[in-house]
């Protein structure tokens, strides 16, 4: 078979990318259960590791980079590198608002919890869920699941948006709250954001396997 | 992540048995002419073994005179004369006393237009430079043609028609001839001037893929005018121009991050 070389360093992007958002969407979780447990040091930890998602997105691009340079990859194999170099972006600021919540960990550890957290944990399955569709969207290069996928953002959205009404009535009751209420306001915006940077990603892939770029969810 | 993974190479196996040592080639300062017609003006270049090093450069900038300085090639025209080092394993081929024919075979090439010898057989071929050493003995012959043609990956396609005339095979399998030929005689390095421009893109490709699995035993130096073929087959890379070498990197350097503005012109195509 020709061009042995390149057909294997384009699987090891790929698998590389999925190990990526693996990575992404593991702080994610951590620092939400990072937030239940009111745990300082677990955030501190999703923190730090950060770096470690920071260097892989840097390695990632790079390797697009000289793909493109070297092998002059035509047709889906120039959209399968042109969509790598955009989703590592994505998974990088993804895991960015992994890093985001835990530093709102960190400023609400030692104090109790304002109220029982029901929203959030169900923005982060959400977050999950769409994080997992995309990756096998990527991988099976099937549109229809990342379309699917992207429509998910819509409740993530909607359950910011409830968030944001509940924790409203919090701090206009007890202007106490607000220290607390504006750290879970921002881990929902976090999420939220995280949620619009998966849809991202569901774009890139359907521009891979198609060739149209367009919007999701507008 | 490096950035050429070594493959596991179906022909590597007739090239292991061929080849016990693979050198590294220095070229200092080296000059040529064509009669009064100077056309390399004192190029350098440190070539390291078990490598491809690919050599870029326009029309006429010299890089096949430089690469004919490799193996005493070049001498062989008339009026043409060069001057310089090129040390092979750290011995100069251009010392007084040294056997030209014996670096040919030390440093073996294999040219655009494939050129196996017309009136022998794929067999004949394949153990030419072998006979031409002296070899008789048949069970040696038989063993290193297959080793080669192994190495050459031609094996499997010509096993059946080893008394076939070499020219009876398609281009791209005479040029793979080509290199089993000179693969015979184990040689420490391989040269190749433009080994896939008279061939089909197919061709082409398996030819830069087999250029990559030999450097896993051998060292291999390419010259092509096809930049895109340097950037996918080469390790390294020298661009030379007007005769003069210019930059020599790392593929990935010459082609993401060219130092010389010269470099990076031709590399995009601004004048070629």
């Amino acid at each position: 078979m020709t061009r042995e070389l390149f057909l294997k360093e384009m699987e090891a992007l790929q698998a590389d990318v999925v190990r990526m958002a693996t990575m992404a969407g593991e702080a994610i979780h951590a620092s939400v259960e990072a937030l239940r447990a009111l745990d300082a040091d677990w955030a501190e930890r999703i923190v730090r590791d950060d770096d470690r998602i920071d260097a892989l997105h840097l390695e990632l691009e790079d390797r697009c980079m000289r793909l493109l340079a070297r092998q002059q990859p035509m047709a889906s194999d120039l959209r399968t590198i042109a969509a790598a170099f955009v989703i590592t972006l994505d998974l990088e600021r993804l895991a960015d608002h992994a890093e985001g919540i835990s530093k709102s960990v960190k400023r609400l550890a030692g104090q109790p919890h304002l109220k029982p957290l029901i929203d959030i944990p169900r923005m982060e399955e959400l977050v999950q869920q769409m994080l997992r569709e995309s990756m096998d969207a990527f991988l099976r290069r099937d549109t229809a699941l990342a379309e699917a996928m992207a429509k998910r953002d819509d409740e993530v959205d909607a359950l910011r948006s409830q968030v944001f009404r509940e924790l409203l009535t919090y701090m206009l009751s007890d202007p106490r709250t607000i220290p607390r209420a504006l750290e879970l306001l921002l881990v929902a915006q976090n999420l939220e954001r995280a949620a619009d940077h998966i849809t991202n990603i569901g774009e890139r892939v359907i521009y891979m396997v198609t060739g149209e770029l367009r919007e999701l969810n507008v | 992540m490096p950035d050429a993974m070594p493959t596991e190479a179906a022909a590597a196996p007739g090239a292991a048995a061929l080849i016990d040592h693979a050198a590294g080639i220095e070229a200092q300062d080296v000059h040529a002419w064509f009669d009064r017609h100077h056309v390399l003006h004192g190029a350098s270049l440190a070539i390291a073994a078990r490598q491809v090093t690919a050599i870029i450069g326009p029309s006429g900038c010299g890089k096949s005179t430089f690469l004919r300085c490799l193996n005493r090639m070049h001498e062989l025209v008339p009026g043409a004369r060069s001057r310089g080092r090129i040390l092979l394993d750290g011995q100069d081929i251009y010392a007084p006393g040294v056997d030209p024919v014996l670096i040919r075979r030390r440093i073996g090439m294999v040219f655009q237009k494939p050129n196996p010898f017309p009136t022998m057989s794929v067999y004949d071929n394949a153990v030419a430079g072998l006979r031409l050493a002296g070899e008789r003995d048949r069970r040696v012959l038989d063993e290193t043609a297959e080793r080669s043609l192994r190495a050459a990956a031609l094996w499997d396609e010509v096993k059946d028609r080893l008394g076939r005339p070499g020219t009876s095979l398609s281009g791209g399998q005479q040029q793979r001839l080509c290199i089993a030929r000179a693969l015979a005689v184990s040689p420490e390095v391989l040269l190749m001037d433009e080994p896939a421009s008279s061939l089909d893109p197919a061709a082409t490709l398996r030819i830069e893929e087999l250029a990559r699995e030999l450097a896993q035993h051998i060292t291999i130096v390419i010259v092509t005018h096809n930049m895109q073929q340097a950037a996918r087959v080469s390790d390294v890379t020298a661009f030379i121009l007007n005769g003069e070498m210019i930059e020599v990197g790392t593929t990935d350097q010459i082609f993401t991050r060219p130092q010389d503005r010269r470099t990076e012109d031709y590399i995009t195509g601004r004048f070629g």
